[in-house]
């Protein structure tokens, strides 16, 4: 298929899921502002967001003060910042509509769609009271994509590259929010087992719609290093890092031409250290700095897909 | 424009139902009050959801509009069809004739039919002069703009045969109506059209350069600002065939190759919906960056097949047109099945001077002009917008031309007020391969503003589906 109708596919998968993951933090924390306790803490609770979309940084330069308000709209609706839900949401439709005919009729419908009820949303205002029914939306928007994607796609090139972008997308955040989530709540490990660190573990856990899935695991307490091996190791759990990695490495071995061997190189070490490693290990060197190279590791596999398939150099 | 001067489609100035419309006026009893509305609402909606929109040039980037849909067909009997259609396809015949022949001999020239300053005409292209193109056809997809003015009155008002476009619009809207209302089409033996992109893509593997058997055929495309983009991604679509922008394609050892994930693919057929300026830097606008540089000489070495042929323009432009009559008689031997509007020619100082003195009541066209733009309808005209047109005709006599104002047919149609008759045209599109065809169908262009004559969709016209009846209907 032609490079650019790839990169256009993988583009839009990629920004959908950007955008569900963005709406899963934001989600989750904001039902954590709302429990009695964390009145007093609130202003911790904000912070963490902007920091998985890893933009902390150009947000302070911008909107300062990391209140409730400020993130939601930063992280959600500013059309600014092309990380937020809406500029994610935007790009997706771009994306979308440059290849229509590279896509299902009903998928480029269902893009389509979400982006009429984007714009209409946003024209009659979203206001900070509504952002848990607007992330829902998002959430549920996603889901449908997806579902459409699976139920109507033709199994060809095509659809092997809106799953690459799917899955290197949920990846990176997956790894992201368990990085930043993990270093702000392990400082409070004299409180292990208490109330609140329920709260906060279940709520990471809900955020990657893995509630239940630990339950149904371990059928035990909330213990922050089963959290990380579910996220990280479970290769059943549809979010963790080695799920996702089963997939791109089946994908990037059936997409094998003479191009990639670099991807698959990457991806398969990736996948070797997902697939072989044991928490005790990650835990030893460092659940932090496991993540961090994963992360770079990951993105590093995104550039590598890029220039095999989607910009090939000239 | 005085009502009982026009004709309308659907009843005979005493006040009777014409034949072809008899079964659809008893069917309009039965449909309750409020119902047309309400489906015209429901496409709407799914004409939205399904991104069916054209981008407006001069409004804001990527600003989207919906074509405004009449939810009432517009019925064509086969008797008028037949002549409608054998019409077009003899004058597509004789545009091809006239296109080979322009760039090769210039027997028509030398005959004294068509001047020798056509050869100045800016949509001339020096560059396709003695280029052979496969089966000698230049305009494979072209676009014959008919209007209508009484009974058996019918004129060609242009020949569309650059890029012409709107036939996903045809498609679009008969598969609209008989979702909209499935028990019409019980009622009437409607001719299909939904095998157009078959046909079109039959024909583009019919031109491919000698020797491929297998041609692979691309679609073109300026991009997904361009206002027709949704018909490229459309046609392409159904064709089944790669929808490409100038970046996607390269020029390497005197072949076309696209880029894909698994590496260059040879191109051999490429229907281009990008005008002749920019679709290679190298040989014309410098600037393009939506064209291929390298592909015109490819393309004249035979290498590829472009579709339609560079140079198509030399002969739709509207000082051209005036000649197609003779062009019929002097290429086919035939007497034109199809009549010309009366036209008149300003570069000619007596024709000038007419349209000058009756400026008031002509249409007054740019030669190069298209969608209704650069245009000025003197009846309709304000003093103001007379002078101004006016001057600058008199500042460029020959990029000018004028024609009567015609009293388009009118066909009931679906306005805010209730049914009322708005003026049409008619736009089938001529596709010539193996054999030179169309489908029964086109785009039924409506003016919506009552009294209006201008049905460009660019200037707020809307479509209606058309219904040629495979049989004549027993009265």
């Amino acid at each position: 298929m032609l490079s650019r109708t790839a990169d256009h596919l993988y583009w839009m998968a990629r920004n959908i899921e950007r955008a569900e993951n963005m709406a899963r933090v934001l989600d989750v924390t904001q039902k954590m502002a709302l429990l009695a306790h964390a009145g007093q803490q609130e202003a911790a609770l904000w912070p963490p967001p902007v920091m998985i979309s890893g933009n902390l940084a150009a947000f302070q330069n911008q909107a300062g003060e990391l209140n409730a308000a400020q993130v939601f709209r930063y992280l959600a609706l500013d059309e600014n910042n092309p990380t937020s839900i809406v500029s994610s949401l935007n790009c997706a439709r771009e994306n979308a509509r440059a290849v229509r005919v590279a896509m299902s009729s009903e998928m480029w419908e269902n893009v389509n769609a979400l982006w009429l009820e984007l714009r209409a949303r946003i024209s009659v205002g979203i206001s900070e009271n509504e952002l848990s029914e607007f992330c829902e939306w998002v959430k549920s928007s996603s889901h449908l994509f997806r579902g459409v994607t699976s139920g109507t796609m033709l199994r060809d090139d095509a659809h092997r590259f809106v799953q690459l972008g799917t899955f290197i997308e949920r990846a990176d955040n997956t790894a992201r929010l368990l990085d930043v989530k993990y270093h702000l709540l392990l400082p409070s490990q004299e409180s292990v087992g208490g109330a609140l660190d329920y709260y906060e573990w279940s709520s990471l856990l809900r955020s990657v719609s893995s509630f239940e899935a630990y339950q149904k695991v371990f059928r035990d307490t909330i213990e922050p290093w089963r959290v990380a091996e579910l996220l990280v190791l479970r290769a059943d759990l549809p979010r963790s890092l080695h799920a996702c990695f089963d997939e791109l490495l089946a994908i990037l071995e059936q997409l094998s031409s003479g191009s990639n061997k670099e991807c698959l190189r990457l991806a398969g070490e990736l996948h070797a250290r997902l697939h072989y490693g044991s928490m005790e290990a990650i835990f030893q060197a460092g659940l932090h700095e496991f993540l961090a190279d994963f992360i770079q590791h990951n993105n590093r596999l995104g550039l590598e897909i890029q220039h095999a398939f989607l910009s090939p150099p000239l | 424009m005085n009502k009982n001067t026009v004709f309308n489609e659907m009843l005979q100035r005493d006040g009777q139902v014409r034949g072809v419309y008899a079964d659809f006026a008893d069917w309009l009893k039965t449909v309750p009050h409020g119902r047309l509305e309400q489906k015209r609402l429901e496409a709407e909606l799914l004409f939205r959801r399904v991104g069916i929109t054209f981008n407006v040039y001069g409004e804001e980037a990527g600003a989207e509009r919906l074509i405004p849909f009449d939810v009432m067909p517009r019925i064509l009997a086969a008797s008028e069809w037949q002549k409608l259609s054998a019409g077009a396809i003899q004058r597509v015949r004789a545009l091809n004739a006239f296109l080979h022949d322009i760039y090769h001999q210039r027997d028509i020239i030398r005959a004294g039919i068509v001047p020798e300053s056509i050869l100045s005409n800016e949509m001339f292209r020096p560059e396709m002069m003695g280029v052979d193109v496969p089966g000698g056809i230049y305009a494979h997809i072209a676009g014959i703009d008919i209007v209508r003015t009484d009974e058996h009155d019918f004129f060609v008002l242009e020949d569309n045969l650059r890029t012409p476009s709107g036939v996903s619009y045809m498609l679009e809207n008969r598969k609209m109506m008989m979702r909209l209302f499935p028990d019409l089409f019980k009622r009437y033996p409607v001719a299909p059209v939904e095998h157009y992109p078959q046909v079109l893509l039959n024909n583009l593997r019919a031109v491919a350069p000698v020797g491929v058997s297998a041609p692979t055929v691309v679609l073109l495309t300026p991009g997904a600002y361009n206002s027709a983009y949704f018909e490229h991604a459309f046609l392409a679509q159904q064709m089944g065939i790669e929808l490409v922008e100038g970046q996607d394609l390269f020029v390497h050892d005197d072949a076309v190759f696209m880029r894909t994930t698994e590496g260059p693919k040879r191109v051999d057929v490429i229907y281009r919906r990008l005008d002749d300026e920019y679709l290679d830097p190298l040989v014309f606008n410098a600037d393009s960056m939506l064209g291929v540089p390298g592909l015109v000489s490819v393309y004249r070495n035979g290498g590829v097949t472009l579709a339609n042929a560079i140079g198509t323009g030399v002969a739709d432009d509207k000082a051209t047109y005036t000649y197609v009559p003779e062009m019929i008689r002097f290429y086919l031997g035939e007497e034109p099945i199809l009549q010309n509007v009366p036209t008149y020619r300003l570069s000619r100082a007596d024709d000038l001077a007419y349209v000058l003195e009756h400026l008031h009541e002509l249409v007054v066209k740019e030669v190069q002009g298209s969608g209704g733009y650069g245009m000025l309808v003197g009846p309709a005209a304000s003093q103001a917008q007379l002078a101004e047109f006016r001057a600058r005709i008199l500042a460029h006599p020959s990029n000018y031309i004028a024609q009567p104002t015609l009293a388009l047919s009118a066909c009931p149609t679906l306005v805010e007020q209730g049914i009322a008759p708005r003026h049409v045209d008619l736009r089938p599109f001529v596709l010539s391969g193996k054999t030179v065809s169309l489908v029964p169908g086109g785009l039924s262009r409506v003016a919506l503003k009552e009294g209006s004559l201008v049905v460009n969709s660019s200037q707020g016209g809307g479509t209606k589906d058309t219904w040629i009846l495979n049989q004549e209907l027993p009265c």
